[in-house]
């Protein structure tokens, strides 16, 4: 295949930078690319910018298949009195006599989190932009396997579809939660969606963590061997360290996921006992015994909690670029940046078991997970003073992208606040399964996660498609939006806090739970707008796709290298040589600069007015 | 509420369709390249994020407001009040911190927004400035999870030897309920004997179980620490009281258990809610099933001479069922393997629901 004629940037990564210049291979054969067929172009496109699209419009794709099924629950919880039987001509019989079956809703509840997890918030975030981003970035002609970059979105495609087609099975998809807990999701008695639609999950999640860690070793490959010359790992932007970071986390935590979804499918299928013991259901009393159904948890959040931070720190990498580029600054405290995130991912492999303090886990085992929990709050506070620092004494330039990153940091300090309260078992005891769980993680995972998503698409958009998205739309987007996501979850707190369970079909059973009819109407109402103005979005971006005004090489004046290519960089990224790397990616706005930006190619010898004292001798 | 809802969906709309139009003016004229104009549209931006702010902010202050006794009905446990405590100790700090790392942000947007002719200030990190707010956070932290430990090891800690006992199934859709009888003591159970009558498994073959009384709810005297040992026989379930502040998982296969002392009868509480149909009641906080969010049941709170008098009343499983004791009788021992019983000796619940006063 003619993709493996390109030569890759590691071979001058190791030339020094004037011998680049005259390399040979850098001109690669641009006619061998006109011979490729185009299911080699582009469907089974080995070029990580392609492979990037096919992420983003994937995530994109499931996205808004996730936001139906939430926005159909939300029509339950709001209005629960009410006949659906306008929705039966989607549904069919899931509706029955005019109202949402029970089942059905914890199917919807269950593949919405399934979905904007691990599909459109690890795939289609980590996807898109360590896919697109890493090769320019750090300077290389493409990912260090192209052949396996291309299988990671095929295994995805694939898991895709599997998960997708178990939405329209007989028995219902699967309707145990996201989390899957068995017995629950073991025995198809318990609940029809443990049947084939559990089956087809677990298939379908298991060629997913395949498809990660396929797309996580060529990450972590191509940072480690391909940077191009002079890129230290100390002059990486932000983005490539927390790109780095999440393979790695994401490479030792799926695995995990996995043997827990293999002993589940033994248990399920084979007969064995891991996570069952001493069950009686439909009549009949199970031959399982001496399993654990805590164990599959533990298991669970040893992949689950990193999870979070998976999804979490591509958006905090994109966030810290959008910022610096925008505010015209430096990023503050680049090291401790780094620090904070290498803390954050050693951490989050210490505080899984923070999901699970009343389970009955021994308490001694809870102080300890406590402590360890509050710690990791720590450098989250490192990260946001050093975002709001960077924002401090700025030229702030509101492009759509500076927006949401400005909105980021507003949602991932609301929602991170609370996780103290949830750390702390005492009050997690009250907590736990609450409505204020709900509003915790879809402040600070979800909406953060998703304005990371956005900030990214209007910044790189640009470079991805060669054309310009619109900015007013994009206003308009962000204004709803922002303000959906606060309408929606800052009532939840409210609701959690005087105890609603998560995961309820209708609160009108209890006593205790009957007050908040209104707020939950209104929360209803909040999560329908915020669906609503994704439509402006997703016509933005069809629409920019083709008709979008045309964007110049380097429309934001950014510092990075992927603004060094054409506006629609061709195989192998640059048509020439690819640049040295002198200085760190945040040269903005330094005194004595003709500009407000020096960007990460230009040596110190051509900016000898805006040297700093330790720079001169590097000149 | 619903129409304001709808009024602002339409609202949405129009603005949509506005900006749509405009758009199509807009691309009309789209050619060559793009230069960015920072114009308008970025002051109006800055400004928006200053009224978001305070509007945002007010909004957000009035509700919480207006849904504080809503959202905190009234508490009736002993640590549920130490909880509480540090409950909004802990909202106010993060409160604090939620407002001044919010208005720094709406304000910094606002203030440093783009100015022709002004220059950024190049400033990469302050090494004093960070460690003083790694190591404000990290104090913070400490105190947050001291106080939090030492509540939770007192929660979680033995029970009270006075303790009353009782236990509590989970199954597909409702909580059994069990108490030990005269003897003070849980008999042992297997979930190989469960059946539509013997629906927890007891063995009656085992001299503890013979007392051993089921109950269609949960009683409990006020002011006495009381012992739920908690199970589950089929998927997991969660026993969850918000008034007592107790929660805990129902796990096939492992026993667990949850103490607390609760501190007003239910006829207190009606008197002090207003509400003559106010229950405590426990409401399953895990995912189980289709008819998970019905899952139920009720704690009755009384004083403990009414307790006592409704516990000698209670008539024993074997005593209720006595087909199902003659069936044990003929059969001798169905059972193989033993569950150990939930509970170890311990006085008489009676005796200790009056020693307690
Ligand atoms: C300040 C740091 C944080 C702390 C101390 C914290 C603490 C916690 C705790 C204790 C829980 C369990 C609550 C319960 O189930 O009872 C929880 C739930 C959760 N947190 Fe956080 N959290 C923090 C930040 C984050 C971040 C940054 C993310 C994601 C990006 C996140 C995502 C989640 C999710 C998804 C759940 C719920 C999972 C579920 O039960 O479905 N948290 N958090
Ligand atoms: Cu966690
Ligand atoms: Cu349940």
């Amino acid at each position: 295949m003619a993709a493996t004629n390109i030569p890759t940037g590691g071979a001058h990564a190791q030339e020094a930078p004037h011998v680049q210049h005259h390399a040979a291979g850098d001109h690669h054969d641009e006619h061998d690319h006109h011979d490729q067929h185009w299911l080699f172009k582009y469907v089974f496109s080995q070029d990580h910018k392609w492979i990037a699209k096919q992420f983003l419009i994937s995530g994109i794709v499931w996205a808004f298949i996730g936001a139906t099924l939430s926005t159909l629950f939300r029509i339950q919880l709001g209005w629960p009195e009410a006949q659906l039987t306008w929705l039966e001509p989607l549904l069919g019989r899931w509706v029955e006599g005019g109202k949402l079956n029970p089942e059905f809703y914890l199917a919807l509840v269950t593949m919405h989190g399934t979905i904007m997890v691990f599909f459109v918030l690890t795939a289609g975030l980590s996807g898109t932009f360590s896919n697109f981003l890493i090769p320019l970035q750090v300077g290389a002609r493409d990912m260090a396997s192209g052949f396996m970059n291309m299988l990671s979105f095929w295994f995805f495609f694939v898991a895709g579809v599997i998960m997708f087609i178990s939405l329209f099975l007989e028995t219902g998809p699967a309707s145990a939660g996201w989390t899957i807990y068995p017995p629950l999701s073991a025995l198809p008695q318990a609940i029809p969606g443990s049947g084939a639609g559990q089956t087809l999950w677990l298939v379908s999640m298991a060629l997913f963590i395949v498809s990660q860690l396929l797309g996580g070793v060529n990450y972590i490959t191509t940072i480690i061997n391909l940077r191009t010359a002079g890129m230290s790992m100390a002059k990486l932007p932000l983005t490539i360290w927390s790109f780095f970071l999440t393979a790695i986390l994401g490479l030792l935590s799926f695995p995990v996921l996995f043997s827990a979804a293999l002993l589940l499918i033994f248990d399920r299928s084979f007969g064995t006992s891991f996570f069952l013991s001493d069950i009686y259901i439909g009549g009949e009393a199970l031959n399982h015994v001496g399993g654990s159904p805590i164990l599959f948890q533990h298991l669970f959040w040893f992949l689950g909690h990193p999870e979070v931070y998976i999804v979490i720190m591509p958006a905090m990498g994109i966030v810290s670029e959008v910022l610096a580029t925008n505010a015209r600054k430096p990023i503050f405290g680049y090291r401790a940046m780094i620090g904070s995130l290498i803390g954050i991912s050693l951490l989050s492999f210490v505080v899984w078991a923070h999901h699970m303090f009343v389970t009955g886990m021994n308490p001694f085992l809870g102080s300890v997970f406590m402590f360890l929990t509050l710690i990791i709050a720590v450098p989250s506070a490192v990260k946001t003073f050093n975002w709001l620092a960077t924002l401090w004494r700025g030229n702030i330039r509101f492009t759509a992208a500076m927006l949401f990153a400005i909105g980021f940091v507003s949602l991932f300090v609301s929602g991170g606040l609370t996780g103290i309260i949830l750390g702390n078992a005492a009050l997690d005891i009250q907590m736990h399964n609450t409505y204020f769980v709900v509003a915790h993680f879809h402040l600070v995972m979800g909406s953060s996660a998703f304005f990371g998503m956005f900030a990214g698409v209007y910044h790189w958009f640009p470079k991805m498609f060669g054309r310009m998205m619109d900015e007013k739309l994009g206003y308009v987007h962000f204004w709803l939006t922002i303000l959906a996501a606060y309408l929606v979850f800052l009532p939840m707190h409210y609701v959690g806090i005087a105890g609603f369970p998560r995961r309820y079909y209708a609160y009108t059973a209890y006593e205790s739970f009957n007050q908040f009819g209104d707020l939950n109407t209104f929360i209803s109402i909040a999560a329908i707008m915020a669906f609503f103005a994704q439509f402006i979005f997703l016509f933005n971006f069809v629409y920019s796709i083709f008709r979008g005004r045309r964007a110049t090489e380097n429309p934001w004046n950014s510092t990075t290298l992927e603004w060094t290519t054409p506006v629609e960089p061709g195989h192998g990224n640059w048509p020439g040589a690819i640049p040295a790397v002198y200085r760190w990616p945040y040269d903005y706005s330094k005194p004595g600069a003709p500009e407000d930006f020096i960007p990460q190619h230009i040596p110190y010898s051509q900016t000898v007015s805006s040297n700093l004292p330790y720079e001169k001798e590097m000149e | 509420m619903i129409a304001l809802g709808i009024l602002l969906a339409l609202v949405l709309l129009l603005v949509v369709f506005g900006l749509l139009f405009r758009l199509q003016i807009l691309t009309s004229i789209f050619s060559g390249s793009y230069v960015r104009q920072i114009g308008l549209s970025n002051r109006v931006n800055a400004i928006l994020m200053l009224v978001f702010m305070v509007v945002g902010m007010a909004a957000f202050a009035y509700s919480f407001i207006a849904n504080f006794d809503k959202m905190n009905p009234p508490i009736a446990s002993v640590h549920g009040l130490h909880t509480e405590r540090m409950f909004w100790i802990t909202m106010i700090i993060i409160g604090i911190v939620f407002v001044l790392t919010q208005v720094a942000l709406f304000v910094y947007s606002y203030k440093y927004q783009y100015r022709e002719g002004r220059r950024a200030f190049f400033y990469s990190h302050n090494n004093k400035i960070e460690v003083i707010w790694t190591v404000i956070p990290a104090i913070v932290m400490a105190g947050l999870v001291f106080g939090g430990w030492k509540e939770w090891t007192n929660i979680m800690g033995p029970a009270p030897a006075n303790s009353v006992e009782l236990e509590i199934m989970g199954k597909q859709f409702n909580f059994l309920v069990r108490y030990p009888g005269r003897d003070g003591k849980l008999g042992p159970i297997n979930y190989r004997l469960i059946d539509a009558t013997n629906e927890f498994g007891f063995n009656l073959n085992d001299q503890r179980s013979l007392d051993d009384f089921t109950a269609g709810e949960v009683h409990v005297p006020k002011g006495v620490p009381v012992l739920l040992h908690i199970r589950s026989r089929d998927v997991l379930h969660a026993v969850y009281s918000p008034h007592f502040r107790v929660q805990m998982y129902a796990v096939p296969g492992m026993p667990t258990k949850f103490w607390f002392i609760p501190t007003k009868t239910t006829d207190e509480m009606r008197a002090q809610t207003g509400n003559p149909n106010f229950n405590y009641e426990i409401a399953c906080n895990q995912i189980c099933g289709r008819g998970h969010f019905a899952m139920k049941s009720t704690i009755i709170v009384e004083e403990p001479d009414d307790y006592v008098a409704w516990y000698a009343q209670q008539k024993s499983f074997a005593e209720q069922n006595p087909d199902v004791l003659a069936a044990f009788k003929n059969k001798k021992t169905p059972v193989i393997e033993e569950v150990p019983a939930a509970t170890t000796a311990a006085p008489a619940a009676t005796e200790k629901a009056q020693a307690a006063l």
